[in-house]
């Protein structure tokens, strides 16, 4: 089995840019599980995941998880469902919680940042500790994911190296959180990182 | 003119401050970042920092869930 005929009906210059590249993900609920997923499929080599939690039997109507993973950290959960994408994909997952103290231990030299939590007060530390830490390297965040319907309000806003994805406004304690929107959301999210990293890749292939 | 999140357009007046386009956006939330064009500007910044006429100012909303 060549491992690569995965990607065969990906774009054009896909794989081979997204295997050496290393994206970082805070936080593996109903955003960070299924961006993992969507970015293995698409063909990223590196990934490193931290969550401090346990998967819940409330988090499957939303997280790329099953009901044998209940009581399983998180992280070691998802790693058997993406090496059973690809093998080769390299996953450092890291059962712990972030702080704004910590976020550099972890993710420091990645290519692409990902925020993925729940808590809307994490959500913003984090970009404010990347945004003054790491400024030239682009962050991806969720918001705005609760509810159903309302496709046409989800959205990718851009202000320098920031990528807010969503719609700003559905709250998660006001309106629910649904598989629906939570996976377009985490969807937009990963669609945002592979369109970031293929930027290099079509400078290139342009000149 | 100063634009807001590539959609509202406000009225610019001299020495305006961050604080002054939140005011006026009606913006009371505090889970918010704020950008001037591509810069990020933190909150304890936002009395200090002026906004320069025809810049393009982001404020993004964050919303519980994930």
């Amino acid at each position: 089995m060549n491992i690569e005929e995965i990607f065969i009906r990906n774009p054009q210059g896909v794989r081979e840019t997204l295997k050496n590249k290393t994206v970082g993900i805070a936080g593996c609920g109903g955003l960070g599980s299924n961006i993992a997923v969507s970015l293995v499929r698409a063909g990223i080599g590196n990934l490193i995941i931290v969550d401090y939690d346990v998967v819940d039997i409330s988090n499957l109507n939303r997280q790329f998880f099953f009901l044998n993973d209940i009581g399983e950290f998180k992280v070691d959960a998802i790693r058997k469902y993406l090496t059973q994408i690809n093998f080769q994909v390299k996953i450092s997952g890291f059962n712990k919680e972030l702080t704004p103290d910590n976020i550099s231990d972890y993710f420091a030299g990645v290519d692409i940042m990902v925020e993925a939590f729940d808590l809307a007060e994490k959500k913003r530390w984090l970009i404010d500790n990347w945004l003054r830490k790491y400024s030239s390297i682009p962050l991806v965040c969720g918001s705005g994911l609760s509810g159903y319907g309302k496709t046409n309000d989800l959205g990718v806003m851009r202000a320098g190296n920031l990528f807010v994805c969503g719609d700003q406004s559905t709250d998660s304690i006001i309106d629910g959180l649904c598989s629906v929107r939570v996976s377009i959301v985490a969807n937009m999210q990963a669609n945002c990182v592979v369109e970031i990293l293929m930027k290099e890749y079509n400078n290139d292939y342009n000149k | 003119m100063i634009t807001i999140n590539n959609r509202d357009k406000i009225e610019w007046f001299e020495g305006m401050t961050v604080s002054d386009v939140l005011k006026k956006m009606r913006y009371e939330y505090n889970l918010i970042s704020v950008h001037i064009n591509d810069d990020y500007i933190p909150d304890n910044q936002y009395d200090k920092t002026t906004v320069p006429d025809n810049s393009s100012v982001f404020v993004m909303h964050l919303a519980h869930g994930g």
